[in-house]
């Protein structure tokens, strides 16, 4: 028998990533500038927090929006860095990873028919998300000549007044913008204007790196209308141990944990054990990475330049996002320079509109490999001038 | 302040270029080399090494960490001691440290053999010296804040979202 699949599954199409990712696994000599995660291993402080929950048999399920005490450090933590402020009672859930956390509030908020604007080009799960929950997609393309952040005039093009949610992701994926507070005002005057939610993934908030992370929920109106996602995933090098949560309205959060006590009951305990500690120790790790994927983004954003591809001053998350040369496509250029260079990088068109002609470049490698991989691309770029 | 940045990216990677360090940072590569000039006129920087972990090489070297207790006079100090010590080029490292004994001294050789001779013949014969304990090193794990290894464990999916 063949299983009958569902409609909304068959509509999504594969991942455009996971083509790249074939073919670069096929060879030993590649260097990796498609990499969405950090390349530093866990401090190592939450580490053994996590290996001395394990030797104490903490291995139980935690309550279903997540230990106290860690919703409690989360709170503060938001309190201190981001002037948030949420009650650790009622408007914080832990989440497997971030990721389980957008799928929740796409299903909690979404209804079939319903219009969810995403600002792109974006992280590649909230579309899925949004067709998994039976909502409509309306892309929103940011511009390169605004910096790819999200304008007014953008929203309005694209017609997302007549939205009902609007994703934003900033410090964005792929490209690496942010938005300054002075960005972010008219967007959320627009989104009280027409009586909008928002989802606001802000895991890249501490990697920002010139001034400090401004969060949409902070704006006047704006907290009572929003989601914040934040997670441990990229800020405390904890991809693998997934973990993240959502600050939100009590009504929103109680929803969200009415799919999440059914469909994974708690986040993940010994992840929770980590993340405690992460909170509570670990912010000099945390600054010393900030700090090095800032050299890193200032070399490779110097590099592009003297190879003469054009790239804009990306200022967060571990990304940036130069424009393809003359004479290829994004999909082209990247296949091109990985068979002939052996260096993988992202095609933008993958992220969404706006995308195209750009390629997604990330930065969360040593700089013994880029200082190499940059000499590669020059290669190429040389080569085919 | 930039003279720090400079160092922080020396005392990473010593073989960072200075367009390099310039590409990482807001100096341009004449200001870094300015920089690196002045930081070595004025002694903060002293030389630049290889860390080398030496077990990964056939010939073999010995290293030994040896405590020393000294006694004083009227007419020699600290500073005194030290100098003669740091002069024969098997010390390789010579600190004056807190605790149970007095100097922490390290010595290098090319085998058991000539590390024990040099302690015995040129160090614990000098007249202050009161007292030597050596420990051969046995196994390096970290030194200058690298910690050894394959350094091949990057196990992340080449390409991820
Ligand atoms: C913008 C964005 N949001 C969420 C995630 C997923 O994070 P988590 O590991 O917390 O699920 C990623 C991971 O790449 C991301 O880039």
């Amino acid at each position: 028998m063949t299983f009958e699949l569902a409609d909304r599954v068959q509509t999504v199409p594969p991942s455009g990533i996971r083509r790249f990712f074939e073919i670069a696994e096929e060879r030993d000599d590649v260097i990796s500038l498609g990499v969405g995660e950090p390349d530093f291993a866990t401090p190592w402080a939450a580490r053994d927090a996590a290996i001395a929950s394990l030797e104490q048999g903490k291995t139980s399920y935690t309550a279903n929006r997540g230990k106290r005490e860690l919703r409690d450090a989360i709170a503060d933590y938001v309190a201190d860095r981001f002037d948030l402020g949420y009650d650790p009672g009622e408007e914080i859930i832990v989440t497997a990873g971030a990721s389980e956390a957008v799928d929740l509030a796409f299903r909690a908020f979404v209804d079939p028919g319903d219009t969810v604007a995403i600002a792109q080009p974006s992280y590649i799960s909230y579309e899925p998300g949004v067709i998994f929950a039976g909502g409509d997609v309306l892309p929103v393309p940011t511009k390169e000549d605004d910096d790819f952040r999200l304008t007014v005039d953008a929203l309005e093009e694209a017609g997302a007044q007549d939205a009902d949610v609007l994703v934003l992701c900033y410090p964005n994926n792929p490209t690496g913008a942010i938005m300054r507070e002075a960005d972010l005002e008219p967007i959320a005057e627009f989104v009280r204007e027409h009586d909008q939610i928002v989802l606001s993934d802000e895991i890249y908030a501490e990697l920002t790196y010139e001034g400090e992370h401004t969060s949409i929920a902070t704006f006047e109106g704006m907290r009572e209308r929003t989601i914040v996602f934040n997670g441990f995933s990229k800020a405390h090098a904890m991809t693998g141990l997934r973990l993240g949560y959502a600050l939100g309205p009590a009504d929103a959060i109680h929803a969200m944990n009415k799919i999440h006590q059914y469909a994974m009951l708690s986040a993940p305990t010994t992840a929770q054990h980590a993340a405690l500690e992460a909170l509570d120790s670990c912010e000099d790790d945390v600054r010393e990475m900030v700090s090095q994927y800032d050299r890193r983004r200032q070399f490779v954003l110097s590099r592009f330049r003297e190879i003469g591809m054009d790239v804009f001053e990306a200022k967060g998350a571990f990304y940036c996002f130069p424009e393809v040369p003359d004479g290829f496509t994004a999909e082209e250029f990247a296949e091109a320079v990985l068979h002939e260079q052996g260096v993988a990088v992202v095609p933008g068109d993958v992220f969404g509109a706006g995308g195209e002609g750009h390629l997604r470049v990330s930065y969360a490698t040593g700089l013994q490999d880029l200082r190499e991989a940059m000499n590669r691309l020059e290669a190429f770029v040389a080569a085919h001038g | 302040m930039s003279e720090r940045e400079v160092l922080e990216l020396l005392r990473e990677n010593a073989r960072y270029s200075a367009a390099d360090i310039a590409r990482m940072t807001d100096l341009d590569e004449a200001e870094v080399e300015a920089a690196i000039d002045e930081l070595e006129a004025a002694g903060v920087v002293q030389g630049y090494q290889a860390v080398v972990d030496w077990d990964e090489l056939e010939d073999e070297r010995v290293r030994a960490e040896v405590e020393l207790n000294v006694r004083l006079d009227r007419e020699t100090g600290y500073a005194d001691i030290a100098e003669r010590l740091a002069r024969f080029p098997e010390v390789t490292a010579l600190r004056l440290v807190s605790g149970d004994y007095d100097f922490d001294m390290e010595v290098e050789g090319d085998s058991i053999r000539e590390v024990s001779q040099f302690i015995s013949e040129k160090v614990a014969p000098v007249p202050e010296i009161t007292q030597t304990v050596t420990h051969y090193v046995m196994t390096s794990y970290k030194e200058n804040g690298i910690e050894f290894g394959d350094g091949d464990d990057d196990d992340r999916l080449s390409v991820s979202p």
